[in-house]
């Protein structure tokens, strides 16, 4: 690995020892939000984040502890910066992120595509699978959750409510 | 008016439908006819208040003059605001809501699909984002939109004249100026040519809904000149009053 190679890995190895603030089973780069570390020649650390969601409230956080644990490891300047392009997708979570998510109790996102209907026929909608107990016999209760990411199923199998990570 | 001057005009027509309507049905939060509605109204308002700083930002940047999102949302009078009059008009019952909600979403998410595969680098990244979220709130008001009418003689007649009362608003959609014939092609799509599709997902949905597509008659204009219905104001003295009554203010 070249020497500003293992000088980004040593950045990100900082950035993931922080969770997500909604969904803490996750880190901040495991959920693909931190896009670039840099460590600038004249010893800046520059970070490009990209938010999940347009109005996702704990943004502002995350780049606060992203500023404040770059600190405490002896980086006292950083410069962070927001990019939009390529917009984030749950198709950047790893299987292992995946994997985090059910044990969490959250159905992780299926491969996001894009359907052809704008309003598509309601009984068309895919079913979720229960991260409790693996059935498909669910129901979509609301494509709006406790956060922006989450949507809301019921399992009919074993009669639990959960939380789905929406596929975007 | 140069392209610069344009581009700024743009931005913030794109961020105060966004804000206005996001603060209108922020209304409803705490207030939903049942709690998964209220969180998903409560929803659809964070994204479009979201999608609303992050194109105010950037006409911001673009203007030069220093002014932040906030500066723009909450230190502009109604005359400033450049929103179309359908999103600032009151919520009226949840029908209503929905209906505007989904005459709204229905264009936004064309819109947006045009601009993030249009040539301004910035303003494409955003709009790539906000079309993820258009997509799953036109396919939740459209859904509702289909239950309210095929659903009870009661609900059928609300969103029946809540559609008819808001068809002329939907006139300013699709009307260009001088802003969108400088942009028309290379930012951002010509108005008019939305129209089809839009009116095509419109007439689906509608159909389904067993509801009446209202003819077109007088349409309503003047929102992109600043020229608003009354209550715009009342919306913007409870939106601004915090920021204005304590300026700078950081806690």
């Amino acid at each position: 690995m070249s020497r500003a190679g293992a000088e980004a890995e040593a950045l990100f190895e900082v950035l993931r020892g922080i969770p997500d603030p909604e969904v803490p089973a996750l880190d901040i780069v495991e959920l693909g939000i931190v896009r670039r570390v840099e460590l600038r020649p004249d010893g800046a650390v520059a970070v490009e984040v990209t938010p999940t969601y347009s109005g996702c409230p704990a943004m502002r956080m995350i780049e606060q502890e992203i500023v404040a644990a770059l600190r405490a490891n002896g980086y006292d300047r950083v410069e962070l910066r927001t990019v939009y392009s390529p917009a984030w997708t749950t198709d950047w979570l790893s299987d292992s992120a995946k994997a985090k998510l059910k044990a969490y109790g959250i159905a992780p996102p299926d491969p996001a595509v894009v359907e052809q209907a704008l309003v598509p026929l309601m009984s068309s909608m895919r079913r979720a699978a229960c991260p409790y107990c693996g059935s498909s016999n669910t129901e979509r209760k609301s494509e709006f959750g406790s956060t922006a990411c989450k949507a809301i199923h019921y399992c009919h199998h074993c009669h639990q409510p959960f939380e789905e990570f929406k596929a975007i | 008016m140069n392209e610069g001057g344009a581009v700024f005009e743009y931005l913030l027509r794109l961020g105060d439908d966004r804000l206005i309507l996001g603060h209108r049905l922020s209304e409803w939060c705490g207030h939903g006819p049942v709690l998964e509605e209220d969180i998903a109204l409560a929803n659809v308002a964070l994204d479009l208040i979201g999608q609303a700083t992050h194109v105010l930002r950037l006409a911001g940047q673009v203007e030069g003059e220093g002014r932040d999102e906030d500066a723009l949302a909450y230190f502009r009078d109604a005359i400033d605001y450049r929103n179309i009059n359908l999103v600032e008009l009151p919520n009226g019952d949840f029908g209503r809501t929905i209906v505007r909600q989904f005459l709204f979403d229905a264009w936004s998410v064309l819109l947006l699909d045009g601009l993030q595969r249009a040539a301004h680098t910035e303003l494409a990244g955003i709009a790539a984002k906000a079309h993820k979220e258009a997509r799953y709130h036109v396919r939740h008001s459209g859904e509702w939109v289909i239950r309210l009418g095929d659903g009870t003689e009661e609900s059928h007649r609300r969103v029946q004249t809540a559609l008819d009362e808001l068809w002329p608003y939907t006139g300013e959609l699709f009307a260009a100026d001088e802003v969108d014939r400088l942009l028309a092609g290379s930012i951002a799509p010509e108005p008019a040519a939305l129209a089809p599709a839009w009116r095509e997902v419109v007439s689906d949905v509608v159909r389904r809904a067993t509801l009446t597509l209202p003819a077109d008659g007088y349409m309503h204009s003047g929102g992109r000149q600043g020229r608003h219905t009354e209550h715009l104001g009342h919306l913007l003295a409870e939106m601004q009053i915090l920021a204005r009554s304590h300026p700078g203010a950081k806690w």
